[in-house]
């Protein structure tokens, strides 16, 4: 017998492994949504499949009809618009800070404990805060996930950076670069894909201070909607309204990965 | 032509000394290799060349001018390792210290500028045998290939002193004798001078005109920090023409005008 950690799955049985946990999750769903029906035709817990596709199609495919909205796209539409605006200014801030702080001595004397303090505060604590200077529009949401996922940005790029080997920093210094030849032409190209690494591991954290804040003060946006679902329990619309979110996130993980592929072939030749 | 004169040099760290008293001059056009044993300060003095280490006492002059304080583009250098750009291809490799020169603001060329820099960088590609990897990034690049395109890189910008540390360790034996035919062909082109460490006696015989050694004389465990390595060894090597001559038409130009 080969040793367990030695044994690899062949193209075909990764892809069955691949689905199983998924395949396994929705029988068990369907089961006990069956079993619960069939005991009480009106449990709304755990809902069938056809009262799902029914909201499904209300949500996404009908005008509601008091605002004439298609409910799921313009929720959609409004949560992305505030992940994408937060996620883009806090990935342009914390480029450049941790781009500065990994590089030059000065910078990093001053910012790094002030940064290390900053990213310690739980952001939601600094929410009510957030409304009450920005009102409760656009602005505060926006700057929940500014703030919720910038000190992890700064933090990460600046390691990275500070990671960049010593020699080719002098290397560059030999080639007559002043500073800021070197962080135009050896620091920032490498560290964009660094920064989207930092970008993408901080996406989670993003989509959960931006449904915290739709919740507690929002009229439109996919954390809105589940929120206030809720008080109707309205399960046939939650469940594929967090699925869809799922998939949102996923593709955009996907879609950065990708991104980082061709825009920076260099890091994937040889080796 | 470059003399390099050391005067008394020390570098301690914390409370342990490193290098002390190290005093020598180099003739123009010298190939310096520098022996040791590990960990007796040939990579820490090369750092001083270099100007990222000050001395802690003493000083380093280049033609009787106290050295930079900082890298410059007067001294090249190549390290055994990361010593070019892992985002940039060989070609662009080569052209950034053009670039650097000629772009304070964009550190990149267009248009003639660009042209002239890439014609420039493809000849010294191809003086060191890379002409038909200049697309390639140093990551498919074998060992030895990257070694060769971090000497081409550094000479566009014909340094005065080009200082390598280890820069051959790593190859195998039939590479290394080809790095070394290129390196030695290139010193005697560019007439600069050469600091060059490395473990091998034997490359340090073939190629310097003079073989430096540095090493501790007090070996005591109890005098370990408080004494530094020194030069223990150092020998001209004969058979080596030193200082290259400009060729002969060159000069009888220079003496018409
Ligand atoms: N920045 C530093 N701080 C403290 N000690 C250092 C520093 N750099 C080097 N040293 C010490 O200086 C001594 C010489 O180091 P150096 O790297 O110059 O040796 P070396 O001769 O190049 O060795 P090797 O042949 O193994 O490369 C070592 O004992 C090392 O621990
Ligand atoms: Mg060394």
């Amino acid at each position: 017998m080969r040793r367990l950690i030695n044994r690899r799955p062949d193209v075909a049985s990764r892809f069955g492994l691949m689905i199983l946990p998924f395949v396994i999750v929705v029988i068990a769903y369907m089961v006990a949504s069956e079993a619960r029906l069939s005991v009480n035709p009106n449990d709304k817990l755990l809902p069938g499949w056809s009262t799902i596709s029914d909201a499904i199609e209300r949500m996404a495919f009908l005008p509601d009809q008091r605002t004439g909205d298609y409910l799921l796209w313009s929720d959609t539409l409004s949560s992305l618009t505030r992940l994408g605006i937060g996620v883009a200014i806090a990935t342009l801030i914390g480029g450049i800070f941790g781009i500065l702080q990994g590089l030059i001595p000065y910078f990093r004397a001053t910012f790094n404990a002030f940064t290390g303090v900053l990213s310690m505060i739980p952001p939601l604590s600094v929410l009510p805060i957030l409304f009450i200077i920005f009102g409760l529009g656009e602005l505060a949401k926006v700057m929940l996930v500014v703030i919720g996922i910038v000190p992890f940005i700064i933090r990460d790029l600046a390691l990275r950076t500070a990671e960049i080997p010593h020699e080719e920093i002098i290397k560059a210094q030999t080639l007559g670069a002043s500073t800021w030849q070197i962080i135009l032409r050896i620091v920032v190209p490498q560290m964009l894909p660094r920064l989207i690494d930092g970008v993408r591991l901080s996406l989670g954290a993003a989509w959960l201070f931006l449904i915290a804040a739709e919740a507690i003060a929002s009229d439109s946006g996919l954390g809105y909607r589940i929120f206030l679902m809720r008080r109707y329990l309205a399960m046939d619309v939650i469940l594929p309204y967090v699925a869809w979110i799922t998939i949102l996130a996923f593709a955009l993980d996907l879609s950065l990965r990708l991104f980082q592929r061709i825009a920076f072939r260099w890091m994937y030749r040889g080796n | 032509m470059t003399r390099v004169t050391v005067e008394n040099v020390w570098k301690v760290y914390g409370d342990q000394t490193v290098l002390e008293n190290i005093n020598f001059e180099t003739e123009p056009g010298s190939f310096i290799a520098l022996v040791g044993p590990s960990g007796c300060g040939k990579s820490t003095f090369l750092r001083m060349m270099l100007g990222d280490e000050a001395p802690t006492r003493g000083r380093i002059l280049i033609d009787g001018v106290e050295l930079e304080d900082e890298p410059s583009p007067d001294r090249g250098v190549v390290f055994q390792k990361y010593s070019v750009f892992p985002h940039l291809t060989a070609l662009q490799n080569v052209m950034l210290g053009l670039e650097f020169a000629a772009s304070p603001f964009t550190g990149r060329l267009f248009g003639r500028t660009k042209r002239e820099a890439r014609n420039a960088s493809l000849d010294m590609l191809k003086s060191v045998g890379l002409t038909h990897a200049v697309h390639k990034y140093p990551s498919e690049l074998s060992g030895g290939m990257q070694q060769r395109l971090a000497i081409a890189q550094a000479l566009i910008k014909k340094p005065k002193i080009l200082l390598l540390d280890e820069p051959f360790g790593a190859l195998d034996p039939g590479i290394r004798n080809e790095v070394h035919e290129i390196m030695l062909r290139l010193w005697r082109e560019e007439g600069m001078t050469i600091f060059m460490v490395t473990h091998d006696l034997s490359e340090a015989f073939k190629l310097g005109t003079r073989v430096i050694a540095f090493d501790r004389v007090r070996n005591r465990p109890e005098e370990q920090k408080a004494y530094g390595a020194t030069v223990t060894f150092d020998l001209k090597v004969d058979g080596k023409s030193a200082p290259p001559q400009p060729p002969a038409d060159v000069t009888l130009a220079a003496a018409a005008q």
